[in-house]
């Protein structure tokens, strides 16, 4: 009997062309900007349309609404390129507006939702944002407080979000909101403009790194948008929510392993140029064999992650495989962010250098969009722990 | 008028790769090399898109070499070129081949324009172009450039640097030569080799990638056009440049001068 076919390549010739040109992309016209735009803490608006027009918002988008209808390992080689732009935030800034708070429009909004946020959003026009997170509510997605009651035809929306990225920029939000009884089973997503009175940007939050995404605690002050701006079912909002992170999570997985590579790509150079005791110090035995081990571990971590890439492109559940690729690839991300850093001696430690600038940047992945804890309560629950 | 214009693509290796010579000297260590389209190439394409969308007409984009090379054609086709000729061949070229080759292919093709890189970045031969401007009798201008700068905001709307006349029947042509720009025109049809600064090429879009995939692109066999393929030029060596020596340090600004105007003699 024939065995199997197991040769697993999802990548073919037209994921490799369009992944050279994003690497080109990033690497000319965008990493010389990195440091820049950190030290600026935002990076230019027009990269929205920039994005827009080079097709990388809409990737797996409707192509009736700007997008490219293509399979998610092109989403896959895109977010691995865009690494390269050595900018998590700007990474967070663009996988938000084209993979995080627009697929969920895609899939169950109108017509009306899908010309007005939709389609100027996938052509980088109207920045989006995605904002469930509350000050009281993180982890703990069901106990959200931003309330929105009905009257007549209209919702009427007060509350607070924060840690929202693009948040100041925004131009509208995906938004988690309660409409109806506590917990998970009254709560519903609407697409909202943020020009509307009441609305406002409360802050703009200082972080540890990303320093260039806009990250932004919001204010509604009996905002009223029309009712018909409901996404889907009305008090379906926390279903939905979990799907959407389903792609949220995964995007943060094959982030933390295409930037935890770069790093010791970097690492393997610096190592041949680096003296110490008269050899570079890439030869000496204790990191080759700890670069040996970040490698075997690395490449672990990226075909779980493409295991779970590959249920996820195929509509299957993948709940299980998700949440482990994000424990994993993001924990190992930052071992190797701490060693990366370490084997630049002192100038590991200097701001500017690109690797303090990746470990400063992949330090949130544990944490955003579900944290390792919460992975690892997804992953022992679905073993009937 | 609408220009019809013919233009080069060939696949070279990536020069961000680290390149090693065979121990032997025969040729270079290809593993673990990246290939793409020759940078010049690559202007070359953006400069005949850019007249495309200025005046109308079709760029045709041909690669010479192995199958390979239908990789450099896509990429052309990409960014926005019409159609593909891939004329496959697997051994060695030269210049005169090569301009040989094209030759057939203006014959065929009868364009309008072509546009060549002055040179390709792995044998740096800078030749195809003159030869094929010699062998059809045209006019040629080489190292196309442009007066204005690589930020300028004709740039930025991606105005073409290469001028057609009013009456279509010729182009003008800012030449960088030594030590500044001259300024020719040449009636067409024309050879047009293009330099660093003639314009930045464009990155291909998402969807310019998927439809590459359904443009048509024509395989011939080298061996099937009547040319002679055996290169005039034979590579018999190959070996790597000198290691950078250590720099050295000097106590103060006189004995920097005393050394380059003595030592380096550059002063
Ligand atoms: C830079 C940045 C950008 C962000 N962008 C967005 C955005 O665009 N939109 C948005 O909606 N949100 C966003 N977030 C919010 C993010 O999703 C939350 O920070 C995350 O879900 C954690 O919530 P929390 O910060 O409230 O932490 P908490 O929920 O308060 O958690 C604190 C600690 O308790 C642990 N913990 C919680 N529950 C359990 C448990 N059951 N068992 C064990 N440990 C537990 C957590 O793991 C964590 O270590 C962003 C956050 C940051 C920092
Ligand atoms: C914020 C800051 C303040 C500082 N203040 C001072 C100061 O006040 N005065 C002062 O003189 N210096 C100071 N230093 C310099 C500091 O002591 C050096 O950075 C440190 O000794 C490491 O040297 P290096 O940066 O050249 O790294 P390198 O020597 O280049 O080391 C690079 C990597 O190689 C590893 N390595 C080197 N040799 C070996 C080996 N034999 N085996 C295995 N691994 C090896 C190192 O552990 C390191 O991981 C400071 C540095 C920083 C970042």
């Amino acid at each position: 009997m024939n065995p199997p076919v197991v040769a697993f390549e999802p990548f073919t010739e037209e994921h490799q062309a369009f992944r050279r040109v994003v690497r080109e992309f990033a690497e000319k016209e965008l990493a010389p900007h990195a440091r820049a735009w950190d030290e600026a803490g935002e990076f230019p608006r027009a990269l929205f349309p920039r994005f827009g027009e080079l097709g990388l918002l809409g990737i797996r988008h409707d192509p009736a609404w700007g997008g490219s209808g293509l399979d998610y390992w092109y989403v896959v080689a895109y977010a691995e390129e865009l690494v390269r732009s050595r900018s998590g935030g700007l990474g967070t800034g663009m996988l938000v507006q084209g993979e995080m708070a627009t697929p969920i429009i895609g899939e169950l909004g109108t017509d009306e939702q899908k010309r007005e946020f939709l389609a100027p959003a996938l052509r980088g026009e109207r920045i989006a944002a995605l904002a469930i997170s509350e000050p009281d509510a993180g982890s703990d997605v069901a106990a959200i407080r931003t309330r929105a009651r009905r009257v007549g035809a209209e919702l009427v929306v007060s509350g607070a979000k924060t840690w929202i990225s693009n948040g100041t920029r925004a131009d509208f939000l995906t938004l988690a909101v309660r409409t109806g009884e506590d917990g998970y089973g009254g709560i519903s997503l609407v697409t909202f403009p943020t020009d509307v009175a009441g609305f406002q940007v409360s802050r703009r939050i200082e972080k540890v790194g990303n320093l260039c995404s806009d990250t932004a605690q919001l204010f509604f002050d009996e905002c009223r948008i029309p009712a018909r701006f409901l996404l889907g079912e009305e008090n379906a909002g926390f279903g939905y929510i979990m799907t959407g992170f389903q792609g949220e999570r995964l995007v943060a997985a094959v982030t933390a392993v295409a930037g935890a590579q770069l790093l010791i790509e970097d690492a393997i150079q610096y190592g041949q140029e680096r003296k110490a005791f008269g050899r570079p110090i890439g030869t000496f035995q204790a990191w080759r064999h700890r670069f040996a081990d970040h490698m075997s571990r690395l490449e672990a971590a990226r075909w779980l992650t493409y295991r779970a890439c590959d249920l996820f492109a195929r509509g299957q559940v993948a709940l299980r495989e998700i949440s482990m690729a994000k424990l994993v690839a993001c924990d190992l991300a930052q071992e190797i962010a701490y060693d990366a850093m370490q084997f630049h001696g002192g100038m590991g430690y200097v701001l500017e250098s690109d690797v303090a600038r990746a470990w400063r940047d992949l330090r949130l992945l544990p944490i955003a969009g579900g944290t390792s804890e919460i992975m690892r309560e997804l992953v022992s629950r679905s073993a009937g722990m | 008028m609408p220009l019809k214009i013919l233009v080069t693509a060939k696949r070279v290796e990536d020069p961000e790769s680290k390149i090693k010579v065979k121990p032997d000297g025969t040729g270079i260590v290809t593993d673990g090399v990246n290939y793409k389209m020759n940078p010049f190439d690559e202007i070359a394409v953006e400069e005949a898109l850019r007249l495309k969308e200025k005046h109308g007409g079709e760029v045709v984009v041909a690669s010479i070499g192995a199958d390979k090379s239908m990789t450099e054609i896509r990429a052309a086709l990409a960014m926005g070129a019409d159609r593909g000729i891939l004329v496959k061949h697997d051994g060695p070229l030269d210049p005169f081949v090569v301009s040989a080759i094209l030759d057939k292919l203006f014959e065929k093709e009868k364009p309008d324009l072509v546009l060549l890189g002055k040179q390709s970045i792995d044998d740096d031969q800078n030749q195809v172009g003159q030869y094929l401007a010699e062998r059809r009798g045209l006019g040629q201008a080489t190292f196309a450039s442009k007066t204005e700068s690589l930020e300028s905001e004709a740039e930025q709307k991606k105005q073409p640097g290469v001028v057609l006349a009013a009456d279509g029947k010729s182009l003008r042509v800012v030449r960088e030569v030594d030590g500044g720009l001259v300024t020719v025109d040449v009636s067409l049809p024309a050879i047009v080799t293009c330099d660093l600064r003639l314009n930045k090429p464009r990155f291909a879009s998402l969807p310019g990638i998927m439809k590459a995939k359904k443009k048509p692109v024509e395989e011939i066999v080298a061996a099937s056009l009547g040319v002679d393929l055996a290169p005039k030029v034979a590579v018999k060596k190959l070996s790597e440049p000198p290691k950078r020596q250590g720099g050295l340090k000097v106590a103060d600004v006189p004995e920097l001068y005393a050394k380059l105007k003595g030592e380096a003699k550059v002063l």
